[in-house]
């Protein structure tokens, strides 16, 4: 994985982006399978909604399609992006 | 053709599935537990205009068959026929957010997929047209191959339908399996079907996202939901008194009914003193939990609640728990009970069985009824702020106690018993919804109905067993009759250990039966008291100013203190035990709570007489 590759929580509320690859082995065996129930998956369409309480960049709330998931940067940070 | 016995809701969470289940059962509702887990069973009786009746399930919202929680490990069993003492339902239906198509039709695939007799209930249109969504159900069925039946479970539109298409059904068709698709076909499909299925669509709704660019603002979100929770717990306090002294005068008058028509003697007493006394003053509660609940019901309806998950997060974070906690943590303000059975949602085992732990340090509605007689008892009423009463900020002060509490024993348990991984926090935002009024009465009719059973139940039984051990022996002349008696003996043995923290007799005596529900507490004290006046005037004065009369307000202070953190309800570490698979934490949880309630009492004591107070 490249260093410099953008990630989902370096995007900035209100921008949306592609995922074109996701680190699975940086996450839980259950939050992969969560995340990919919602559709959270390589070649999804998302848009980053809200970040943070305070200041802090966690938790987000991410847009697919109609639904709003909140996550958190850790899972965000895993999720390389092409933005749309 | 077969009639179906058993018909199943599945779908996803958010899908609206309750409301439809409410909608079609009415309060013809029955609620248990499956056994071995504490995953609500929630049944039902539905009425087919042929006259039969058939049994309803509403099974736990589930993402997809590939379970990662309690709660869809059992939806998962039961909609297969694995699971143990429930029979297969026969006849499946999928509920569908009509707005949310596109991901609710992968797991709907991996349902229909079975083979089984299966109906497709395109629930919360008027949503989707809201959302300028228009979509096209014969489409869908075609697509899908099974009927599609467009419903509002909240309106109650397309109940007729979908009754009569699950009355259509042949429960013993046998339909081919479909084949075994990946969970990336599933969703290529799922795009494809939703793509046929809809006629036409326009941008974004708007509605939601501007209430979200509000209530999840970095700096608004997080101080208007400690607003509203300030809100809740000042309109516990205020709103309900009416309400309450309506219910302590009916107690009254029942009471001085009870002696006028009957001849004094043992039934009499065991009447007024025992049952009138106890229950009643328990029973009077009612509308402060009823004015909990109801916020509580409130606020899961709109969706709000999990925008207050989100809010909650990073707080969270910062002890080691994740926004999920939040939610059984909010319920537990109402009761532990329900918020340790809401916990299964947490997938993260570790993370559960912290929440479990703390869940008792939130102040739960048994506890009300004795911040309020104490807090009424010794606390002036008087205004510090406009709108804000000094008595209500006390009883802020106590729910804070226990949060701080938890957040301590929280950090602690994370970092030793309870040491892992942190904790993730991945949950779906439902789209803001208006409450409907028969969702959230069915709901406070159940809690409410839980509340008096139990005062009809355990708090009768330990008040009239009580009330025995307080009236017998007979005292001698002269001799007060609670230190005559079976229960002041009793209370002279364990008293020692409660002097040092500042307890009187009646109070040590009162912490016994609150062991069976903490309710009790205010019941005993009551009855204690009841027994205790010789003169019939002295019985009808409040519990209030007795307290007021007797207690000093360091006394007071410490009981307070010592019932922020007060060792467990009987029914509490019940479901613990039940949760946690064994003995073992539950009785850490007891150690723990008893010892923090010792110390923080006795601190609370000698704090309040070094101040003077």
């Amino acid at each position: 994985m490249a260093t410099d590759a953008i990630t989902l929580d370096t995007l900035a509320p209100g921008s949306s982006a592609t995922i074109i690859s996701v680190d699975w082995d940086m996450l839980a065996l259950d939050e992969c399978k969560r995340l990919r129930a919602l559709g959270i998956d390589e070649g999804a369409l998302v848009a980053v909604a809200h970040k943070g309480v305070f200041g802090s960049s966690d938790p987000l709330a991410i847009t697919i399609g109609r639904m709003t998931i909140a996550l958190r940067k850790i899972h965000a940070a895993a999720m390389q992006v092409e933005p749309a | 053709m077969i009639l179906s016995e058993r018909v199943a809701l599945v779908g996803n969470p958010n899908a609206g599935k309750s409301a439809l289940f409410n909608a079609l059962t009415g309060a013809r509702q029955k609620i248990a537990n499956y056994p071995g887990v504490t995953v609500e069973r929630k049944a039902g009786k539905l009425v087919l205009p042929s006259g039969d009746s058939i049994e309803l399930i509403d099974l736990p919202g589930s993402y997809a068959f590939d379970a990662t929680s309690p709660d869809e490990e059992v939806t998962r069993k039961v909609v297969m026929g694995e699971f143990e003492g429930e029979a297969q339902p026969d006849l499946l239906v999928v509920v569908l957010d009509a707005a949310n198509l596109e991901q609710h039709l992968v797991f709907a695939q991996e349902v229909i997929a079975l083979g089984r007799p299966t109906i497709v209930a395109l629930n919360m249109v008027d949503l989707a047209e809201r959302d300028g969504l228009t979509l096209d159900p014969q489409a869908l069925s075609k697509a899908l191959d099974v009927p599609v039946v467009p419903t509002v479970a909240v309106r109650r539109k397309g109940l007729t339908e979908l009754v009569d298409a699950i009355a259509a059904m042949d429960a013993s068709a046998d339909f081919a399996a479909g084949a075994e698709l990946t969970l990336p076909e599933r969703r290529l499909a799922a795009r494809n079907i939703a793509k046929v299925a809809t006629l036409s669509e326009s941008a974004e709704r708007q509605i939601n996202s501007g209430l979200d660019r509000v209530l999840l603002h970095p700096w608004f979100g997080p101080p208007i939901l400690f607003a509203l929770l300030f809100v809740i717990f000042q309109a516990v306090f205020a709103w309900a008194t009416p309400f309450a002294d309506g219910l302590e005068a009916g107690v009254g008058l029942v009471s001085n009914w009870v002696t006028a028509s009957f001849a004094e003697g043992f039934f009499r007493d065991l009447i007024t003193e025992g049952l009138l006394a106890g229950v009643g003053s328990v029973v009077v509660f009612l509308p402060q939990i009823v004015i909990l609940f109801a916020f509580i019901l409130i606020m899961e309806a709109t969706g709000y609640m999990a925008r207050a998950a989100f809010v909650m997060d990073r707080l969270m974070a910062s002890v080691g728990l994740s926004g999920r906690s939040f939610i059984p943590l909010l319920s537990s303000f109402a009761c532990a009970i329900p918020g340790i059975m809401a916990t299964r949602s947490i997938a993260d085992p570790k993370d559960r069985l912290t929440t479990i732990l703390i869940a008792p340090l939130m102040t739960c509605s048994a506890r009300l009824p004795v911040y309020l007689v104490i807090i009424g008892a010794v606390i002036p009423e008087r205004q510090v702020a406009p709108l804000i009463g000094l008595q209500g900020l006390v009883m802020f002060l106590l729910y804070v106690a226990g949060i701080v509490g938890a957040v301590v024993v929280a950090f602690v348990l994370r970092r030793t018993v309870t040491a892992g991984q942190a904790s993730g926090f991945i949950m779906e935002l439902p789209r803001y919804q208006l409450p409907q009024t028969k969702d959230l009465l069915i709901g406070l009719w159940q809690r409410a109905w839980v509340f008096l059973r139990r005062a009809g139940t355990i708090i009768f039984a330990a008040t009239v067993v009580l009330w025995l051990l307080l009236t017998f022996p007979k005292a001698e002349i002269g001799e007060s009759q609670l230190d005559a008696s079976y229960a002041g003996q009793i209370s002279a043995v364990i008293q020692p250990a409660f002097e040092p923290i500042g307890f009187n007799q009646e109070m040590t005596l009162a912490l016994v039966p609150a062991m069976a529900a903490r309710e009790v507490a205010v019941a005993s004290l009551a009855t204690t008291y009841a027994v205790d006046s010789d003169d019939e005037e002295a019985t009808e004065e409040a519990l209030s100013a007795e307290i007021a009369a007797r207690w000093s307000l360091p006394t007071a202070l410490a009981f307070l203190a010592w019932f922020v953190f007060a060792p467990q309800c009987i029914s509490t570490i019940a479901v613990a035990r039940r949760e946690t698979n064994g003995w073992k934490w539950p009785m850490v949880m007891l150690g723990y709570l008893f010892a923090l309630a010792y110390v923080f009492a006795g601190a609370t004591y000698w704090l309040a007489i070094w101040a003077g107070l």
